[in-house]
């Protein structure tokens, strides 16, 4: 795969490492009443669709930037590729 | 139909002209007593065990695509039961305690073949840790023997011994361990069950669940609405995708994991290697491929093929374990589709809605566990409750805390 890196142009997908789900952006809260459930389901759950998928990757062997990249895991097609700071900023707060 | 000698002898004179089908195509019945959802080889073992073991009657399997084409067809065909865990290492034994007796079970030749499980380690504290695992598995009533170079030399004299990087100082043997002809794993299991009245249905999608008032009493496919008391799923891969039909999510990710085969050669490798420095696995079939494979690649994926820089990664772990395979040429490579779980260990449990029962999880394991894993999940659907050797593999684990982490790893699929 090539993942289109917004800063540095087409990368090969083995400089990156990848993490997972991008709902690992969105860490519920610790004090709230449901916290117990919502880290339950924050760390352990994944929904895991067969199409798009929006995903956390990591230039290792590039900037070291955290990259958010939507991606159709039953065919490969990258169709968005996103700083996670930037969709961090997008994504508004998480809820509890 | 009886496998035997003379049926061979008698079907060899006669053009074989004789042979019936390994299973028959039967029409689907309104209602069924057991559906299992999944016909690779967890799903067709449990239906088997299910008839023969707990005597329910009236099962069916359905299967989305055609017996034998999904992961049980993908697979690099080890058996072993070498875990560190208790909670694992009995379940495994239990597993090749299964394959051992396999055959005569099901009436078919699977090519169980226990050529010898080596696990070569290159340092002292590797060596500290596969002693380790080696008194887990006799602790487990399983085989461990620990060898040294010496002994590795006189059946491996092709290795790399005193490769720079990572010299072999000795490995972690299990005798027992071995290989089995996957497809006939499958279609052996689909033949016994249907010779045990089970309905085998390919080409049966399911696509949703009936639930009443939080019990499910049946399934929809693309050939209608199929009635059942209990629903097994048994999907490996597809987990995620069939529950969320139900409204769960599973602590699952789906990756890729490839497998690669050689061309023929001559007989080179008697057993079962595996490089202790990097992930490679090898083993040497019966038609003479060399049948290797190492780690997933790594993303969510559901595509059965992946990328070629895995392809040189377990290349450049075969080459500096054997330098001598550096000339076979590449024949084939594949990839299935792994339900990887959150702390590496599976999933043999009852979901919270009534009737719908889970086997997942089994990462890039499951084949070695087929019999066991079928034993357990049909013990689980006929008495309700779990079987001793897989009650701790449940769905609530990583809510309660009871991860079973054989690599401590933590919750992160791609690594275990």
């Amino acid at each position: 795969m090539i993942i289109d890196h917004p800063l540095l142009g087409p990368r090969d997908a083995s400089e990156f490492i990848y993490l997972g789900d991008a709902s690992l952006l969105n860490r519920p809260n610790w004090d709230g009443k449901k916290s117990e459930d919502n880290f339950y389901k924050y760390l352990y759950l994944r929904e895991n669709v067969a199409g798009m998928h929006k995903e956390l990757w990591f230039h290792q062997q590039g900037d070291r930037s955290w990259l958010v990249i939507s991606r159709n895991t039953v065919t490969h097609e990258i169709f968005k590729v996103e700083l996670a700071t930037e969709f961090k900023k997008n994504m508004g707060k998480s809820n509890d | 139909m009886y496998y035997n000698v003379l049926k061979i002898l008698k079907e060899g004179l006669n053009d074989n002209k004789g042979w019936k089908k390994t299973w028959q195509n039967h029409e689907i019945k309104k209602k069924y007593d057991v559906i299992i959802i999944g016909g690779g080889g967890h799903g067709l073992a449990t239906a088997f065990y299910l008839a023969k073991e707990f005597k329910i009657k009236n099962i069916a399997v359905l299967e989305k695509n055609w017996i034998g084409g999904g992961n049980v067809g993908r697979n690099t065909t080890i058996i072993r039961s070498n875990y560190l865990l208790n909670e694992n290492e009995a379940f495994y034994e239990f597993s090749l305690k299964l394959w051992e007796t396999l055959e005569n079970q099901i009436n078919y030749n699977a090519m169980v073949s226990q050529r010898g499980v080596l696990n070569v380690f290159h340092s002292d504290a590797q060596r500290d840790s596969f002693v380790r695992r080696g008194n887990s598995m006799i602790i487990n009533g399983a085989d461990a023997e620990l060898f040294d170079v010496d002994k590795i030399k006189s059946i491996y004299p092709f290795l790399d011994y005193d490769n720079a990087r990572f010299p072999i100082k000795g490995g972690l043997f299990q005798k027992r361990g071995g290989s089995v002809r996957h497809d006939a794993v499958a279609w052996g299991y689909a033949h016994a069950a249907d010779e045990l009245g089970v309905d085998i249905i390919q080409n049966c999608e399911v696509t949703g669940f009936k639930i009443k008032s939080g019990t499910c009493v049946g399934v929809e496919t693309n050939k209608g609405d199929i009635l059942a008391n209990k629903i097994g799923c048994a999907v490996a891969g597809s987990s995620s995708v069939l529950m969320s039909k139900a409204n769960m999510n599973l602590p699952l990710e789906s990756h890729v994991l490839q497998a690669f085969v050689s061309e023929s050669l001559k007989p080179l490798i008697p057993g079962v290697i595996t490089f202790g420095a990097g992930h490679f696995y090898i083993s040497q079939s019966d038609k003479g491929g060399l049948v290797f494979g190492g780690d997933i690649d790594g993303y969510n994926s559901y595509a059965q093929r992946g990328g070629m820089d895995m392809l040189e990664d377990v290349c450049e772990g075969g080459l500096a374990l054997m330098p001598t395979i550096g000339k076979a040429r590449l024949l084939r490579m594949w990839g299935g589709i792994m339900d990887m779980s959150m702390d590496g260990s599976p999933i043999i449990d009852k979901t919270h809605i009534k009737g719908l029962y889970l086997n997942a999880g089994w990462c890039y394991g499951g084949f070695k566990a087929t019999p066991a894993s079928g034993w357990c999940f049909a013990h689980l659907l006929a008495k309700g409750d779990s079987h001793s050797l897989s009650e701790n593999f449940q769905l609530d684990r990583f809510k309660n805390g009871y991860m079973i982490d054989e690599k401590g790893q933590g919750a992160q699929p791609n690594l275990h």
